[in-house]
């Protein structure tokens, strides 16, 4: 007997709208991954979602579990107050690079510091998408942008900044990976790291993070196709992929 | 033989990104420039036989509008 199974669906965890990003950009991706994640913890009913300024700004529109929307940059400080007031609930930031590499880099900083127990998705997609493709801490050195329409030029812009080495150094922080969302491969691997996360939060191991190097086709100028190819071949060589600090208990956990 | 598949693009959620055209390992995926997206994009759409509903299309869809189906061999529980 032959019979059709459902090897994929839209995961439960996404309200059956549609999302404002252009064709194209990896923040569904990124947001679809979460969704899955919260599926198969089953944990969709007890998260609560932190959104940033910036693209995903709207995100909490289209999760079906309870949001807030956080001042620019300020994210992490409040799900800092919400997983102190209800301990019990799964508390997740999700935040791009302006909002927390640039704006947000004292309370991202601090409440790893602190080892907050909360789950940082960060968005790495090397530009400001939102506001029209400006240059951002990110952005490759060279890369031209709508503010560096010469190409980022390090003695006078400045030097990218890598956040996941920077927060490995920190004790309070539990676990911080790179990963990339440029091809399948790398796609599963990112669900693998942010499932990861997550069950770190659960077991109140501490401050997780995960950075997701994303494509950006609008602002890139490019095809979405090219945009993926972009980050494959230019941005992993400046953001090398992998593990930057994994803590011992968390190593042992059997996801 | 080869496990046969299908998928279902949604087409309010489809944008026409053709990132699962790019990806599919078969190359059974193109975009229908015959229909439009009530957003007006081109979806796209399975365009020939040889699916083996591996949903990699689905794991590179940023918009989760694919639904994967894949025939399974099981034996029907009564």
């Amino acid at each position: 007997m032959i019979e059709m199974e459902v090897v994929y669906s839209r995961p439960e965890s996404f309200t059956p709208t549609t999302t404002h990003y252009c064709p194209g950009c990896t923040h569904g991706t990124a947001h679809r991954l979460v969704a899955e994640v919260l599926d198969e913890m089953g944990i969709r009913e007890k998260a609560i979602g932190v959104a940033p300024v910036g693209c995903s700004v709207f995100a909490y529109d289209y999760f079906n579990h309870d949001f807030v929307e956080a001042a620019h940059g300020r994210a992490p400080a409040m799900a800092t107050g919400i997983k102190r007031v209800r301990p019990n609930n799964t508390v997740y930031t999700y935040q791009g690079d302006g909002d927390l590499a640039s704006i947000g880099m004292a309370e991202i900083v601090h409440a790893a510091i602190r080892g907050e127990n909360i789950t940082v998705i960060f968005i790495n997609n090397a530009i400001y998408g939102m506001t029209g493709g400006q240059m951002a801490p990110t952005t490759l050195p060279g890369m031209r942008t709508t503010s560096s329409p010469g190409g980022r030029d390090v003695e006078t812009m400045g030097y990218p900044v890598r956040m996941s080495e920077m927060l490995s150094t920190i004790d309070g922080t539990s676990y911080a990976v790179r990963r990339s969302l440029h091809n399948p491969a790398n796609v599963r691997k990112s669900k693998k790291a942010i499932r990861r996360a997550f069950e770190v939060q659960e077991r109140g191991m501490g401050f997780a993070m995960v950075e997701l190097l994303s494509s950006c086709p609008t602002n890139l100028k490019f095809t979405p196709q090219q945009a993926l190819d972009f980050v494959g071949d230019q941005m992993v060589s400046y953001y090398p992929l992998g593990d930057y600090k994994v803590a011992p208990e968390v190593k042992a956990l059997k996801v | 033989m080869a496990l046969k598949g299908t998928i279902e693009v949604n087409h309010k959620y489809c944008k026409g990104c053709s990132l699962c055209v790019e990806a599919c390992p078969q190359n059974v995926i193109a975009l229908d420039m015959e229909h439009l997206t009530p957003k007006g994009y081109h979806p796209a759409m399975l365009i020939d036989e040889g699916c083996t509903g591996c949903a990699i299309c689905a794991v590179v869809c940023p918009d989760a509008a694919i639904t994967v189906y894949r025939e399974s061999r099981k034996k029907k529980t009564k």
